[in-house]
């Protein structure tokens, strides 16, 4: 075992009761030189303020365009075990569901060809594996392999689909978004695998409004489970949680963002009409009130976060449509998609960029998408298509008479 | 008639050949000038096979720098021994 550097700075984020990963590097660093480095490096850019990472170079496997992060330090003949610090993507199974013998298998890999350390999981949703050395990227690909797993996605090509647990453990799941992810992430392997793209393209599917891997943020395509029924009521359910003291008024009906609910103290009623399927209600009276029964998703395009432009929230492509498999609707509009962005698109320029430059109606167009009142930014606000037809010639006319 | 994949794929790679070190191309550069040259003869499918051709034959390969390009196999800059 290598003797551990002085590190004052970064023993301060071992204080306190919640995980440290610097507690983590040094347990990694009892069985691997690369992680006492790791340690020396860090605690200089602390305090230097300075970062000493180099990127660059290395990007995938052999044949591979994506998947590998290459790294070095630039300071190698003080810290030659982390000389070369590759990050490897794994694409991680739908929902993170793992036995522990492919974890085992997975840590087992890593240990002997990387650092040992891991990031379970990256905001990406991969595996990610941290540090190892070019020599060993392929052997490291061609172990996980053999144990059933495969690079993901990085650079300017489609990023690892992820979605949440959704039907496997989730009562609120609309749609099978495991099933749904699986199936993308092997129709689209070229796109995953060999950048083709003006720039990253990422899917997420969260299977009701809830969203928790937060697709609305952090996707160029949300999909989001949704209904477009009524919201089902046990009305003998609400009565329970009045009786156990819940204030059904100021906790459901007063948060309501759709001003759509009643309670006259015996029955809740909803007029559906109103719900912008915010999930609240749901949430807190989850035994008594339950998404509607005609169940799909909603489809919505172009958020990113902040590097080129600001932060984008998705906004609405397709209000409601059924998730069946083959998805033949969402594979169509997805090969449209990508066929005018990666023609049309800027380098670097993502795709909710590109709608806004190219304007949506333009965008509609090129996807042949009929434009529909529900493509909103927000809900009720801001319907920013233009609507051609119904603008008639003579009303420019009048208002420049006028 | 279609052009033969290993066609393409050596036009491409004079392509790339000639701008390595001026300008890095994206596989959508080699695309559009590869439609543009050789007209319908080939359509973005086959120019698709090509740049796999190019990459899987170990005569290019794909590199980042801010965005994927493709380019000749060379050392990087950054990398250390
Ligand atoms: S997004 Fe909805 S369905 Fe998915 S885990 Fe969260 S609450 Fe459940
Ligand atoms: S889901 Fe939201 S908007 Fe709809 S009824 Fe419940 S609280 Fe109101």
């Amino acid at each position: 075992m290598a003797d551990l550097p002085n590190t004052p700075l970064l023993d301060e984020l071992e204080k306190g009761p919640w995980p440290s990963f610097v507690k983590e590097i040094k347990m990694a660093a009892k069985r691997n030189p690369m992680g006492a480095d790791l340690l020396g490096q860090l605690e200089q850019s602390y305090r230097e303020k300075i970062g000493h990472w180099k990127h660059g170079g290395i990007v995938g496997v052999f044949g591979y365009g994506g998947g590998v992060i290459g790294r070095y330090s630039d300071l190698p003949e003080k810290y030659p075990n982390i000389s070369h610090f590759h990050t490897m993507r794994i694409n991680q199974p739908a929902g993170w569901f793992y036995t522990s013998e492919a974890l085992r298998k997975i840590c087992d890999i890593w240990e002997k060809r990387g650092s040992g350390l891991t990031n379970m999981h990256g905001s990406t949703g991969d595996i990610i594996l941290l540090g190892t050395k070019t020599d060993e990227l392929e052997p490291v690909f061609s172990d996980l392999q053999k144990i059933d797993f495969d690079i993901g996605g990085s650079g300017s090509d489609l990023r690892t689909p992820s979605c949440c647990c959704g039907m496997a453990r989730c009562e609120w799941a609309c749609y099978d978004t495991m099933a749904l992810t699986y199936d993308l992430t092997m129709h689209y392997q070229d796109e995953l695998h060999r950048p083709a793209f003006p720039y990253k393209f990422k899917f997420k599917m969260s299977g009701c409004p809830n969203d928790c891997v937060a697709s609305i943020a952090r996707s160029d395509m949300s999909i989001i489970g949704n209904w477009r029924d009524e919201i089902q009521i046990d009305q003998d359910a609400v009565g329970e949680y009045a009786d156990k003291g819940m204030d059904i008024q100021s906790d459901v009906i007063s948060n309501c963002p759709g001003k759509c609910m009643e309670w006259d103290g015996k029955e809740l009623h909803i007029d559906n009409s109103y719900c912008v399927h915010c999930m609240h209600c749901i949430n807190v009276m989850s035994k008594a009130l339950r998404p509607g029964k005609d169940r799909g998703a909603t489809i919505l395009i172009g958020s990113k976060a902040p590097i080129i432009e600001g932060a984008f929230l998705s906004s609405v492509l397709f209000p409601f449509i059924k998730i069946e498999s083959p998805y033949d609707k969402i594979k169509d509009t997805v090969d449209k998609i990508w066929d005018i962005w990666s023609e049309e698109g800027k380098n670097r320029e993502r795709v909710g960029e590109f709608i806004q430059r190219v304007g949506l109606g333009n965008f509609l167009d090129a996807i042949e998408v009929e434009p529909v009142a529900e493509m909103v930014a927000h809900p009720r606000e801001n319907p920013y298509v233009f609507y051609e037809e119904f603008y008639e010639e003579d009303d420019g006319e009048e208002e420049e008479e006028g | 008639m279609a052009k033969p994949v290993e066609e393409v794929a050596d036009a491409m790679f004079n392509m790339v050949k000639d701008a390595q070190g001026m300008k890095k191309l994206k596989p959508m550069d080699l695309t559009k000038a590869m439609i543009e040259f050789f007209g319908d003869e080939v359509d973005k499918k086959l120019c698709k096979l090509a740049i796999r051709e190019l990459i899987e034959s170990g005569r290019c390969v794909y590199t980042y720098f801010g965005g994927s390009f493709i380019e000749l196999p060379h050392r990087e800059g950054a990398a250390n021994d």
